[in-house]
Formats: C-alpha cells, sequence, structure tokens
C-alpha cells in the first residue's frame, strides 16, 4: 500500500504563515537509519518543519522529497509510510490502551490487528493495563503509548515532536532505546527539542533552527 | 471503495464508542434541545393551543441550536488530544474522514431527535405523526443538509480561537435555506388543511440541497484540512 523511501530531503523549504516567514529556505536530508535533530527555541520553525514532513502542511515554496516522490504527489500510500508523535500525543483518553492501538491499526488498514497490538502494549510495558483508560494513565505512560501508536504500523519515516518533554529518568532511556531500534530497523526519524541533554549522543546529526533558518 | 466503506465506518464507530462512554455530548444537546423546546412552548401556547406555526419554528430552532453544540463538541474532542492530526496523516481518504465525523453526528442528532420531536408534538399539540414518513424525510435530509454544512465548518475551525462564536455565525447563514424548506415543509404538514404537495415541494428542495452541500464538502475538505 505505502511508498517506499530511503532518504527524505527538504530543498529550499519555506513556510508564510501570512505575512510571517515561519520557514526560511531550509534545505536538509536524512538517510535511512538515522536520527536527527531539529533543535532551537520556541517559535524557530522546528514544528512547522515536522508539520511539512508529515504532510499537514504545504510549504510556500521549495520542494520535499520522500525519495523520488514528492510531498506533493505522495497522497495516502506516503502518508502511510509516516508516523508522527506530537506533544499532545495523539491518543483518545475515553478509549482504552488496546482500543486506541487497535483503531489506529485497522485506519492503517494493517493485517494481524490484534497481534501487533499486543506487541505494542507489550513494548510499551502496558500489557497488563491494556483495557484501563488511557485518560487514567501518567504522562510517562501515555508517551510510551503514544509512541507505540505511531510506530504500530512500521513506519518509515518516523517524526517526534518533544518526545523528551515531561518523561522522567526511566522513561527518557526507554524512550531513547527505543528510537535507538527504530534507527536499527533503518527508520529515518527526525525529532524537535529544545532540550538538548535528554538527547545527548543519540541523534547522528543535529541542526539547529533560528527564527526560520538553519544556523550554521 | 470497500476500504472508503471502511474508514467511514471507523471513524464514526470510534466517535460513538466514546460517546457511549462519555455520553456526554448527547446529554448537553438533548439538555439543551429540551429547554429550548420548553422556554419556547411557555411563550408560544396559550391555553392549550400554540400560535400560527409555532410548533415547526421551534422544532426546527431546537435542532439547529442543539447541533451547533453537537457539532462544537465533537470537533473539541479530536482537538484536545490533536487527534485530528492523527487521522490526517494517516492513510485514509480526507473524505472518509469527513463522512465518518458527519455520520457520528448525525446518528447522535437522531438520537436527540427520537426525544424532542414527540416532546413537540405533546407541547404544541402538533400532528407531527398524520404523516409520519413525509415528517420523517423533512426531518431526515434537514439535519442532513445542516450537519453537512456543520461538520465543515466544525472542521475548518478546530484550531481558531474563537471557533465557539464562528461557528454559528459562519453555519446559521449558509443554512437558512436548510433551516428555511424544513419550517416550511413542516408547517405545510401541521396547519389546518394539510397541504402535501407542498411539503414535498420542501422536501425536494431539503433533498437538493443536501446533494449539493455534501458534494461541496466532499470536494472542499481535503484541501482545507490540508492547510
Amino acid at each position: 500500500m505505502g511508498v517506499d523511501f530511503s532518504t527524505l530531503r527538504f530543498a529550499d523549504v519555506s513556510r508564510n504563515y501570512g505575512r510571517r516567514r515561519a520557514l526560511n529556505r531550509v534545505s536538509l536530508t536524512a538517510g535511512a537509519g538515522s536520527i536527527t535533530a531539529l533543535l532551537g527555541p520556541n517559535g524557530a520553525g522546528k514544528s512547522t518543519l515536522l508539520s511539512i514532513a508529515a504532510t499537514l502542511l504545504r510549504p510556500t515554496s521549495g520542494e520535499v522529497l520522500y525519495g523520488d516522490v514528492s510531498l506533493r504527489d505522495g497522497g495516502a500510500a506516503l502518508r502511510a509510510r509516516i508516523g508522527m508523535l506530537g506533544h499532545d500525543l495523539y491518543l483518545y483518553p475515553e478509549l482504552t490502551a488496546a482500543e486506541n492501538l487497535r483503531f489506529f491499526a485497522r485506519v492503517y488498514a494493517l493485517p494481524d490487528v490484534e497481534r501487533r497490538v499486543d506487541g505494542a502494549l507489550a513494548q510499551a510495558g502496558l500489557s497488563d493495563r491494556g483495557d484501563d483508560l488511557v485518560g487514567n494513565f501518567s504522562r510517562g505512560m501515555r508517551q510510551r503509548l503514544a509512541l507505540e501508536r505511531a510506530l504500530i504500523h512500521e513506519p518509515r519515516l518516523v517524526l517526534l515532536d518533544e518526545p523528551f518533554t515531561g518523561l522522567d529518568e526511566a522513561s527518557r532511556t526507554a524512550l531513547r532505546a527505543r528510537l535507538e531500534a527504530v534507527r536499527r530497523a533503518g527508520g529515518i526519524v527526525i525529532l524537535t527539542t529544545h532540550d538538548t541533554a535528554a538527547i545527548a549522543g543519540l541523534p547522528d546529526a543535529s541542526v539547529s533552527l533560528v527564527e526560520g533558518r538553519l544556523a550554521a | 471503495m470497500r476500504r472508503f466503506v471502511e474508514a467511514v465506518w471507523l471513524v464514526t464507530r470510534k466517535d460513538l464508542l466514546v460517546e457511549a462512554r462519555t455520553k456526554e455530548i448527547f446529554l448537553t444537546t438533548l439538555f439543551f434541545a429540551l429547554s429550548c423546546v420548553l422556554v419556547f412552548a411557555f411563550g408560544f401556547v396559550r391555553e392549550g393551543r400554540a400560535v400560527g406555526d409555532a410548533a415547526a419554528g421551534i422544532l426546527w430552532i431546537a435542532i439547529a441550536f442543539s447541533g451547533t453544540l453537537a457539532l462544537g463538541r465533537a470537533f473539541e474532542r479530536e482537538r484536545q488530544g490533536e487527534t485530528l492530526r492523527a487521522l490526517l496523516i494517516a492513510p485514509i481518504d480526507r473524505p472518509a474522514l469527513y463522512l465518518g465525523k458527519l455520520l457520528g453526528i448525525l446518528i447522535l442528532l437522531a438520537a436527540v431527535e427520537v426525544v424532542v420531536v414527540p416532546l413537540v408534538a405533546l407541547m404544541f399539540q402538533a400532528a407531527l405523526f398524520d404523516h409520519a414518513l413525509l415528517m420523517l424525510g423533512l426531518l431526515a435530509t434537514g439535519t442532513i443538509g445542516f450537519a453537512a454544512v456543520g461538520t465543515l465548518f466544525a472542521a475548518m475551525l478546530v484550531r481558531a480561537r474563537s471557533r465557539d462564536v464562528m461557528l454559528p455565525v459562519l453555519l446559521y447563514p449558509i443554512t437558512v435555506p436548510v433551516i428555511i424548506a424544513g419550517v416550511r415543509g413542516t408547517a405545510a404538514l401541521l396547519q389546518a388543511e394539510v397541504d402535501v404537495p407542498m411539503a414535498r415541494a420542501w422536501l425536494s428542495m431539503l433533498v437538493a440541497f443536501d446533494v449539493v452541500f455534501i458534494t461541496i464538502a466532499l470536494w472542499t475538505f481535503e484541501p482545507v484540512m490540508t492547510e
């Protein structure tokens, strides 16, 4: 169903919100089996860049290429290969952990839904909490579940917006281990953070965005 | 096509499951609709008889006002956890997402109408069930037209700061033809000499509105949600 690709390339990407320029001619390439960190203060354009990579926003100018496939041409087949974890976790608090995972697995039309749900719950360390409402989970538990929700369809491109925010040390260590596993499996991971200590030693490349531009 | 229908049903079923668990939208919408009917009943019923076409107008006002409440809350849920973004990234056709949300809202409004319509009939001594099939047709097509536009606007406004104010401001002017057709069609069935041909004419108009509104919404949902 999905298109496959081994690189993600931003070529001279700009994005305006009205008269404000959120991204200014950003060029960046990330390859399979790598973790790229987007650093920078709030308002630097990190989340805008992730939203464009996730196909949620179109660039005002420039090109985004997933391998040979353009953002404009990708459609649902391209979206099937992208997983995203936002700061707000993208989970329904009124549903149980298993129901959340099952819903998204079905939305992605995955085979072996129950096996994947069980696997994701185990990976999140929530096997015994699968029937509990997500609204009753701690931030760390929701974060682990949200990550597995984003990875349940084994995406090629994984986009994470401030994934380390609000996590305790144990959860941070678990998240790092999971991201390293995604990298070993050939995923392209792009994450944003302004907490450089949390990602020390993790990314293969780090780039800084300042006022929408890539800093030297 | 099968995948499209599956995606529509997945979104609808998820919304119904969430609603069945919380009952938040159903209860608030129902309470609001009942309050509307009761308040108007005090104003428009004199010595047990309703004033003019009041019953038809009040029924559709109750549906429109409570429908606006339901539309706002249905998308507020998707905004709170930013789950709308997760659905927009998913490999489902965006029109399927629109139809899934629309179907969920329609089922909810239908449940509210099951209570509100008999209440209006009772409070206003209105013969809403004498031409039950025609009345059902007016209610169904009117509700579909109203919710079709409302679902699109509610999705568009999900990130707007003043969405609670903007939704009715945008929705009511566009859906005025639907509400007028619903009111006039219902009034034609409630008047002393029932005018079935007139009710059928308004029903046909509602069907035409539905086709136009749903077509436009399906066509615009993808670009609107991408930007």
